[in-house]
């Protein structure tokens, strides 16, 4: 109030000398604001350096004695001292693929029916329920994935792949079912990438401008060919973002993984082996780690997942936000 | 465009695209039921499992050692909730501290810089965090505590609170902000108690979403946090955590733990709901009268 009494008593040029100077801020107390909101604002570049430094720092005995060979190594023997983390990749890798190999032509066509085809009041409830898959927590996807989803795998889907489609006969679906496997981490990692790439996936297709629609559908296309020609196009590189970003999800994703894979450090053809993914590897070993050099190596197997992860997920910001700029100019 | 003048083969190609064009939009309402679907067998799972197993000892008794009946997870649902305490006064603030900056530098290379890394910390693997935080928090005091599981989950909500922040500030109409200034307020005062004030709502939203989002993380909990079986009593000690019992239930080879585990997944999945029904209560009852 104080601040509407100074003004009632100033002319004209005053008030505009006054309010001038406010925006400028010269005041301490803007001086103080100014500098307390950079600081936070700061905390975060901070923080990913502390991250980086502090990792680094940690698994830098393992990367000095083991080197480039501590990457392609598939020898995990703790009690020998031999750390090669490339079944750990490996088995990160695998899952993290057939997750997006199932995931994402389901979240494409979700993301399609919601911002297109679906009735008006389909699209809400099912847009939440979608999103509502990222809410659940991991450890609980792992619960129901030991408890409901490894038996059914065990004896229904697996026999079924292997003697109705007779998939027995490929490398991929080999050797004895245990139920852990690379497999069930696939598809668990399959719902819980899902949501994130539906989510991207719609917005950048509703970015799409309505003229774009309009001029196929003028042309005479068809409602799945204003889709192909017309939509997706225009939001592809969003689309593709979307996909990475759900990447970065699974790549990274622990307890589920950990609770289904198996944990076996070995690089098997086969998906119905058991694996072990970087991040589960990790949860598995860190606690029990009593070794200085044991837990130097989990610290390098963290260290690679960030790096991985920093880069997977920088390309998917930059490409979802290729398309957002387009379609605004 | 009457069908007469178009030559047959066009006709039939006509009835070949609309046909294909069916299958498609067909195959996408497919895709919508298929997503839809692993949601309500998990849920319908952990009602059915969990619900038996919910009593009044499991909010008000300790855990049990195996074989004995009964045992609750009281110690593990409060050592929740104080760890999603610590992380909300550790994220809280910096996170709007930062949204704030964003907001009024819009185009600065250092909110370019902020925002874009603000992006990269959200796909951090929280395992990361977790042996991040062990090694700035565990390993030079020698034991696991409740703070460091605190600050690693603190640390994971920062890029969400940030970020819609800085969303909710930026459509406070400017009207606002002019008015303000021309009435002789500081910028900072304008800033804090009438954009910020504005804003609120929509904050306390982002921020409840961010903490629904962590309340049932794990990983980063399993070399800080750590888990206890007894009540904690200081920040500086192990904590036990509703995720970290029903980790190690599940993977116990117990029957009656596997139940407690089902009946943990129920309670968590209970609490997360609840904070985020407060966060959409929060945008709801008052963010819209605000604005106008």
């Amino acid at each position: 109030m104080d601040g509407i009494e100074r003004i009632r008593g100033m002319s004209g040029a005053e008030r505009e000398t006054t309010a001038r100077v406010s925006i400028v801020g010269s005041d301490l107390g803007d001086r103080v604001y100014s500098v307390m909101t950079t600081a936070f604002a700061v905390c975060i570049p901070l923080l990913l350096i502390a991250i980086a430094i502090e990792i680094g720092r940690a698994a830098w005995p393992a990367l000095h004695q083991f080197g480039f060979g501590f990457l392609t190594s598939s020898e995990w023997d703790v009690p020998a001292g031999k750390y090669g983390a490339a079944p750990a990749i490996f088995g990160t890798i695998v899952s993290s693929f057939i997750a997006l190999l199932i995931a994402t032509p389901l979240a494409l066509g979700v993301a399609i029916f919601l911002s297109e085809f679906a009735p008006r009041w389909l699209q809400q409830p099912v847009a939440f329920l979608v999103d509502l898959l990222a809410a659940i927590p991991s450890v609980v996807y792992g619960l129901w994935g030991i408890f409901v989803m490894i038996p059914l795998l065990r004896e229904d889907v697996v026999p079924f792949l292997r003697d109705t489609l007779h998939l027995g006969a490929t490398p991929f679906f080999a050797g004895p079912a245990y139920g852990p496997s690379m497999l069930a981490a696939g598809i668990i990692l399959a719902i819980m990438a899902l949501p994130y790439i539906s989510a991207v996936s719609r917005e950048v297709l509703r970015a799409v401008p309505r003229s774009q629609r309009e001029a196929a559908l003028a042309l005479g296309a068809t409602r799945w060919e204003v889709i192909r020609d017309a939509v997706i196009p225009n939001a592809r590189s969003g689309i593709i973002g979307g996909v990475i970003l759900g990447l970065g999800r699974a790549l990274g994703e622990t307890m589920a993984v950990t609770m289904v894979i198996g944990n076996r450090a070995e690089i098997s053809s086969s998906l119905l082996a058991p694996g072990y993914t970087m991040a589960s590897l990790i949860a598995n070993e860190f606690s029990e780690a009593t070794s200085d050099m044991h837990l130097s190596a989990l610290m390098a197997v963290g260290a690679v997942l960030f790096v991985i992860t920093i880069i997977v997920n920088a390309i998917a910001r930059w490409l979802v936000w290729s398309v957002s700029v387009r379609n605004e100019a | 465009m009457t069908t007469g003048v178009i030559p047959r083969s066009t006709r039939l190609n006509r009835a070949k695209r609309r046909g294909v064009s069916g299958v498609m939009v067909a195959l996408t309402y497919l895709a919508a039921a298929l997503a839809t679907l692993p949601l309500l067998f998990i849920v319908i799972h952990i009602v059915k499992l969990g619900a038996g197993a919910i009593s009044v000892d499991l909010f008000t008794k300790m855990p049990q050692p195996v074989g004995e009946a009964g045992g609750g997870m009281a110690n593990a649902i409060s050592g929740t909730l104080i760890l999603i305490g610590i992380a909300a006064a550790v994220g809280v603030p910096i996170g709007i501290g930062a949204g704030l900056y964003l907001a009024e530098h819009k185009r600065t290379p250092l909110a370019n810089t902020v925002r874009f890394l603000s992006d990269v910390l959200n796909g951090i693997p929280s395992i990361v965090m977790g042996i991040f935080a062990w090694q700035l928090l565990v390993r030079p005091v020698g034991h696991f505590s409740a703070l460091s599981g605190g600050v690693a989950l603190g640390a994971m909500i920062i890029p969400l609170v940030t970020r819609t922040t800085e969303e909710m500030i930026r459509i406070v109409p400017n009207s606002l902000r002019e008015a303000a200034l021309a009435l002789g307020y500081q910028r900072w005062r304008t800033s804090l108690s009438v954009i910020l004030r504005t804003a609120m709502p929509g904050i306390v939203t982002g921020a409840l979403v961010a903490i629904a989002r962590i309340a049932g993380e794990t990983a980063p909990l399993l070399f800080t946090a750590f888990g206890n079986q007894f009540w904690s009593t200081s920040l500086r000690q192990p904590i036990a955590a509703l995720p970290l019992q029903i980790f190690t239930y599940a993977i116990s080879p117990y029957d009656e733990w596997h139940s407690l585990a089902w009946a943990g997944a129920l309670v968590l999945i209970g609490i997360v709901l609840i904070i985020s029904i407060a966060a959409r209560f929060a945008t709801r009852s008052r963010f819209g009268a605000a604005v106008d």
